[in-house]
């Protein structure tokens, strides 16, 4: 009693009705720059899409391994991605459940002998039907000590991303370079990612365009002067050690927040008005160590 | 004789799939699954040894399928139980209850009568399975 399979399938008609279109879209505007990262997402898609009409055909269907490594620098959205990915999965039909869960080296590794795989499994359980985000997952891996319980913690995860590659998606994500190392040293693990997604720095740019974005967020605006003041900012602040993209373009407007607030507090004779208190002006961004010490290059606020 | 103990106990076995949407149920109604064993099946044997901690927090039922794989693994010839609590009246209580696993032979029970003074008789009953030492109940040889 086989129900009659169609003979053809709308791929558009499957996008429209999966939502993911929508989802699609929001990533579009609400991440500003990561082309690559956003293709991806775009070709994993397109791919359980293709999947799922092949399912309703009865071709042959084998669920894509969706196991990933996000890698860049820090700032550069690793974490917000993967949250979006939970949602994009889940409506397309990979994850059941579509829930992040967020982890370190803390959550998965034991203190003592014997610690290790209840903790490591406690972890993979709640993140059954959903995505398990392990950051700066090269910490797993300690070669200086051999008998670090890390690598136990890897086996077990290993052992699951193979064999219920239906329940769990797992994205490891951290810097480039030590990202690398870990691979090198645990070939299980690269094998057994099929997507590895390289996050791009943020040109100046796209920086400013997310500043745009964080500040709106808040109500708050940039004067006009205080624009070109800010990407005066970015570009020696880039120069400076211990650069990370967003996160210190946000530490940076907080800072400017704080020398708003001061400077509103000092200046003003009566009332102020919403306009003078949302506005940032350039004198609270040029106020920044940045520019003093540009030339001692201080990482400075 | 089949232990007919908590819910579905009439119903046939419930297979891996059937387990896994009653538990799939019972996270979607936010109540914890908890695993118990035993090898004392008497109906007013209400203790079972746990199997680890009741999860909670867990979205999917994988998550409590991995467990119960695992505790078929080492008490496969036992009785294994799996109960979902809600904790919602501001206690844990029980809201459903039904054994997963079950050893291949099940001896039953005996009616035991006492008779005491006059013509008072008093009844308990009576596991064969107890008949050896705990931990040996269900063996091959049983």
């Amino acid at each position: 009693m086989t129900p009659d399979r169609p003979t053809s399938v709308d791929l558009r008609a499957i996008y429209e009705e999966s939502g993911v279109g929508k989802i699609l879209d929001e990533l579009d505007r609400e991440l500003v720059g990561l082309g690559p990262v956003k293709r991806r997402i775009r070709e994993i898609a397109a791919l359980l899409l293709v999947d799922r009409a092949r399912r309703e055909l009865g071709l042959a269907h084998e669920p894509p391994t969706l196991h990933m490594s996000f890698t860049g620098n820090p700032g550069t959205g690793k974490t917000t991605v993967a949250g979006r990915m939970a949602g994009i999965l889940h409506r397309l039909g990979y994850i059941r459940k579509g829930h992040l869960v967020s982890v370190t080296r803390d959550d998965l590794v034991g203190q003592y002998i014997g610690h290790t795989a209840p903790k490591t499994k406690e972890i993979l359980k709640k993140a059954m039907g959903g995505v398990l985000f392990i950051d700066e997952a090269y910490y797993l891996y300690r070669p200086e000590n051999e008998r670090d319980y890390g690598q136990e913690s890897i086996e077990i995860l290993l052992q699951i991303m193979e064999n219920q590659r239906d329940d769990l998606v797992v994205i490891l994500a951290g810097y480039e370079d030590r990202m690398d190392r870990f691979f090198s040293a645990n070939p299980g693990f690269r094998s057994r990612i099929a997507h590895h997604v390289e996050f791009p720095d943020y040109s100046d740019d796209e920086l400013l365009a997310i500043s745009e974005v964080m500040l709106e967020r808040l109500n708050y605006r940039l004067s006009a002067d205080a624009e070109v003041a800010l990407r005066r900012y970015l570009a020696l602040r880039r120069e400076q050690p211990h650069f990370s993209n967003a996160r210190s373009l946000r530490n940076a407007l907080d800072r400017a927040r704080l020398r708003q607030a001061k400077r509103l507090f000092e200046e003003s004779e009566g009332p102020v008005d919403a306009e003078a208190l949302s506005t940032i002006s350039a004198e609270d961004i040029l106020a920044s160590r940045v520019f003093e010490t540009s030339q001692a290059g201080s990482t400075g606020s | 004789m089949k232990l007919t103990q908590g819910t579905f106990s009439f119903l046939p076995e419930l297979t891996d799939d059937q387990i896994r949407a009653q538990v799939q149920y019972c996270l979607d109604q936010g109540w914890a699954v908890n695993l118990e064993f035993t090898d004392d099946p008497h109906p007013r044997n209400t203790y079972w040894d746990m199997w680890g901690h009741p999860m909670f927090d867990i979205a999917d039922a994988a998550g409590v399928m991995i467990e119960l794989a695992d505790c078929r693994e080492v008490y496969g010839d036992r009785y294994i139980r799996l109960s979902a609590f809600d904790s919602s009246p501001g206690w844990e209580s029980i809201r459903l209850s039904f054994i997963v696993n079950r050893p291949t032979s099940e001896p039953g029970f005996r009616l035991d009568r006492r008779e005491g003074a006059g013509r008072l008789i008093r009844y308990s009953t009576h596991s064969y399975a107890t008949e050896r030492p705990a931990g040996e109940r269900y063996g091959d040889d049983a």
